[in-house]
């Protein structure tokens, strides 16, 4: 039995898994264009500095309550126009991209971390250990998420990172349910019979076999996650308990133009449009990130 | 030494809940199993699904501890071995799967999957493990550029010579083959038979085969044990057991299986009912309610494995 008993079947070097990704990914306009407009707003958070035509905290005190460029009596210096202490809004919207986009980022990757070891334990194991860590996460799962999340900021005080840490902790028990169930399904798979019968340990099997098996729907999830952490970072910002003034965060910028809603709508309007943008971006990712990865939605 | 495994009355038991309130079960999976294997030879074990065939294998390699009995591997005990016995023991007994696409990590390239073993079991270097991982890969008929591949860019029959390439990293002395080409076609099936003849020849291997389909048992056997819901009921040579079997069990396995020449084409021996659920097994013979020659001793007293001639059966009509 040599290599000669079998002829070359393919001379055309087989798709990467990426390639294949790729395929069923583009197949959907909106995922790609959610993509598209991703990038553009991560681009925008990195270069801020580079972009926005003023500083997020200088206040033009000849200019409060500009309306947009687009209005009668709009300036060409603030696009957006400018809020009530005269700052611009464009500018503080690049700006606070950067803390919207880090909020989301890092409540992702706390929950995330969090929920795949609790996850990645309790399918494991099985057991007192399963039973433990998920009645926990039952409990968690029982208060409304945002409720919750406001109870933990009034308890670690408000602020940027506190907020982050609430809302991680409130997203982690659904990345605890999904690894778990993930592990359930492929912990008696083949492959890790395998493994065990070469002699692998507890933690290779877990790290090293099961893990890199569960991570299709883990990444659906962490970018609904983003998108979801993004406008609960909103709210706790827009009741006063997440980013403080003068911070440029989207949902603190809202709340702070609240009373003017009526007089200056713009000033509302414009905050509220990026945190929409933003989210149904992410969302549209998301939904093309699931499809494309799991393969029973797949077109064939 | 040419024994590397005997195994005396393994059994393995599940306790199997029915509910909250029920009484859980006992489910005897494997009962009362004897066989040894020795260097370069095989053993089959045969029977329908849910004999225990499975479980036998899994005894085998370590992956679960029998409820009772005695197994010792290349001489050293495994049942209640310290963990450091089974870590030596480990790497003497590998396994190849029945699915090979089960079987392979998919997140892991060919050279991964390879050095696996290596890197839980030795100290080797990385260069020398990639070394080991494509000269391995040759042995069995891989192509050096596959080292680099994933599980799915490769057909059912290549990925089985993955699965008996990462087995055979360690140099093991057995070879647990868990209905090794079951699902494979007929024409890689003979080229993976003829891999693996090839191979337990140049390592002086001692296979345990695990197979339903008799005429793969008869090509490649040199002793057939046949079981039925977790005993044996008659364990022969290969020969003896094709050309003259006793229990009336293997007869009616042995009806089943298909010849290609009419002349020597038997009567079916069609058996009655289907495997009986192994949490209530019947009584006595647990064969006797779908037996054509059973008898009044049949449901009340189970028979014994007892040597006649070549063969060992399990059988009370043998004995009249």
């Amino acid at each position: 039995m040599t290599a000669a008993a079998q002829p070359e079947t393919h001379l055309q070097k087989p798709p990467t898994r990426f390639g294949e990704f790729w395929n069923y990914y583009s197949e959907s306009r909106g995922a790609v264009a959610g993509l598209i407009v991703f990038v553009l707003l991560v681009l925008m958070a990195i270069c801020a500095p580079l972009l926005a035509p003023h500083l997020p905290d200088q206040q033009y005190r000849d200019a409060f309550l500009t309306p947009p460029i687009w209005a009668a009596d709009g300036k060409s210096d603030f696009i957006l126009g400018t809020d009530a202490v005269g700052r611009d809004i464009l500018s503080r919207l690049i700006y606070g991209a950067r803390f919207s986009l880090l909020m989301g980022a890092m409540v992702v990757v706390f929950a995330m971390a969090g929920g795949v070891v609790l996850g990645l334990l309790a399918g494991y194991f099985g057991g007192w250990v399963d039973s433990l860590i998920m009645r926990i996460m039952d409990i968690i799962l029982a208060f409304p998420s945002l409720l919750l999340a406001l109870v933990l900021v009034a308890i670690l005080g408000p602020g940027l990172v506190n907020a982050m840490l609430a809302i991680a902790l409130v997203y982690q028990p659904h990345f605890a349910r999904l690894t778990r169930s993930a592990v359930l399904t492929e912990k008696n798979r083949d492959y890790v019979t395998a493994a065990k019968v070469i002699g692998a340990g507890h933690l290779r099997l877990m790290l090293a076999t099961i893990l890199p098996n569960c991570f299709g729907p883990l990444i659906v999830q962490a970018t609904m996650s983003f998108s979801n952490a993004i406008l609960d970072a909103a709210a706790l910002g827009f009741l006063g308990l997440g980013a403080q003034p003068p911070t440029p965060e989207w949902g603190t910028m809202l709340a702070s133009a609240r009373e003017f809603i009526l007089r200056a709508p713009w000033v509302v309007t414009i905050p509220g449009l990026a945190i929409l943008v933003t989210v149904l971006a992410i969302n549209l990712m998301g939904d093309g990130l699931r499809d494309a990865l799991d393969p029973r939605l797949r077109k064939s | 030494m040419t024994q590397v495994l005997n195994a005396e009355n393994l059994t393995r038991y599940y306790k199997v809940s029915r509910g909250a309130f029920a009484e859980a079960a006992t489910l005897k999976a494997v009962d009362g199993v004897s066989f040894t294997l020795e260097r370069g030879k095989t053993l089959a074990v045969v029977g329908e699904s849910g004999c225990g065939k499975s479980t036998l294998a899994r005894l085998v390699t370590m992956i679960e501890q029998p409820t009772s009995g005695a197994l010792s591997i290349v001489g050293e005990n495994v049942v209640g071995a310290s963990s450091e016995t089974m870590r030596s023991l480990r790497p003497k007994v590998q396994m190849v799967f029945q699915n090979p696409y089960g079987s392979l990590n998919p997140r892991q390239t060919i050279g991964s999957i390879l050095e696996e073993p290596l890197l839980v079991n030795t100290k080797l270097a990385k260069s020398e493990r990639t070394e080991r991982a494509r000269a391995m890969m040759a042995n069995v008929g891989l192509r050096p550029e596959h080292y680099d591949r994933y599980p799915h860019m490769f057909s059912g029959g290549q990925r089985q010579r993955i699965a008996i390439a990462r087995a055979l990293m360690l140099d093991p002395d057995i070879l647990v083959l868990d209905e090794p080409v079951s699902a494979l076609d007929i024409s890689i099936q003979a080229q993976v038979l003829n891999l693996l003849a090839e191979i337990q020849e140049k390592h002086n291997l001692a296979f345990l085969f695990i197979s339903h389909d008799l005429s793969v048992v008869q090509h490649i056997a040199n002793d057939v044990m046949v079981m039925y819901l977790g005993r044996v009921v008659e364990h022969a040579p290969r020969d003896v057991l094709f050309r003259t079997p006793q229990h009336p069990y293997t007869k009616a396995l042995l009806s089943a299986t298909p010849t290609p020449d009419p002349a020597r084409r038997k009567e079916r021996i069609v058996l009655k009912g289907e495997l009986p659920s192994p949490l209530k097994p019947p009584t006595g013979c647990t064969f006797h309610p779908r037996c054509p020659i059973a008898f009044d001793k049949c449901p009340r007293e189970n028979p014994e494995l007892k040597l006649r001639g070549a063969t060992k059966a399990a059988c009370h009509a043998l004995d009249v």
